[in-house]
């Protein structure tokens, strides 16, 4: 009878740290993001036709010419593109070298986005069906990857870059550089 | 009169209900919403884009996703496998890229081997319990 009892409490116990667990799991934030697998190894080989007139396109090529940039996945439909213009802005001045995907973009939308919001690019590929994107394991716009030298993809920042990630990227790409 | 407010605020409302993520402007890609022609090879693709995760809507697969990233990447698993390749190394692609969390097909590995062990283990515990009480009362 006195085991028996004891056994009783412990599957109480054990209902209770799974209601614990259950409790504990429910109230961290969900992460909506899904990183790319590919940080840490290659950009895959791609190249794209211009998007806009005023810049030539973008080859995986270019992207192991030896110095390292921000490969920055926007569209001129997207509306975090816009926010983050500033920042990309604020990057190119403090020396970041940054080429880009449009995605699902058409070269008059892209020509007016540039001329609203500003031209940090010095390269930018179209991406029309999104199979750069999708090779590069990105799963949606803004995302900006920091590439170094050889063409080895160092970071992913997923979403538009605000304000504090500014230094993030520069001392990502600073590292890039290094090969630390 | 107040009928009449309630119904122009409803039609404001229905006015502003429009999509809240912006949409690009380009149409869908070629095989986007169209099939393969061979019956077989589209009964592949389907197969698997039922197994694949829409990224920007995640509760979906991209067979069910109107999404346009889902629709390119419907494109992307038609034209590969139009081209010959096997549905799981399509799948293989994705999953380097985007890690496991794009496929809904279950794989034993390192991390997931005590989802596939615990109801053996307790099918186990649950067999030996009801042997032990039917030999105990004979």
């Amino acid at each position: 009878m006195r085991r028996l009892r004891l056994s009783l409490w412990l599957l109480v116990a054990l209902a209770l740290a799974l209601f614990a667990l259950f409790a504990l799991q429910l109230s961290r934030p969900k992460n909506e993001f899904v990183q790319s697998a590919l940080v840490g190894k290659r950009v895959p080989d791609f190249a794209l036709a211009p998007a806009v007139e005023s810049h030539p396109g973008l080859s995986s090529a270019d992207l192991a010419d030896g110095r390292p940039k921000l490969l920055n996945v926007f569209g001129s439909w997207c509306i975090p593109c816009r926010a983050e213009a500033p920042q990309l802005e604020a990057l190119r001045r403090q020396g970041a070298e940054i080429v880009a995907v449009a995605i699902r973009d058409r070269p008059e939308d892209v020509a007016g986005f540039l001329q609203v919001y500003g031209d940090p690019f010095t390269r930018i590929g179209a991406d029309q069906i999104s199979a750069v994107q999708l090779s590069l394991g990105s799963s949606g716009v803004p995302e900006t990857f920091v590439v170094d030298g050889a063409g080895i993809i160092t970071h992913q920042h997923i979403g538009d870059i605000r304000e504090r990630d500014v230094a993030i990227l520069l001392d990502e790409l600073r590292r890039a550089g290094t090969g630390a | 009169m107040r009928r009449a407010q309630f119904v122009a605020l409803l039609a404001l409302a229905l006015a502003g209900a429009g999509p809240v993520a912006a949409q690009d402007s380009l149409p869908p890609a070629p095989y986007a919403y169209r099939q393969l022609d061979d019956p077989v090879l589209e009964a592949q693709a389907r197969e698997l884009m039922e197994t694949l995760r829409c990224l920007t809507c995640q509760s979906q697969s991209i067979a069910d996703s109107d999404a346009p990233m889902a629709g390119d990447l419907r494109h992307q698993v038609r034209t590969r496998i139009a081209a010959g390749e096997e549905p799981e190394a399509v799948r293989q692609w994705l999953i380097e890229r985007y890690g496991d969390y794009i496929s809904y097909s279950p794989q034993v590995t390192s991390r997931t081997w005590p989802l596939f062990a615990i109801p053996a283990v307790l099918l186990a515990i649950g067999l030996l319990i009801i042997r032990r009480r039917l030999s105990a009362r004979r």
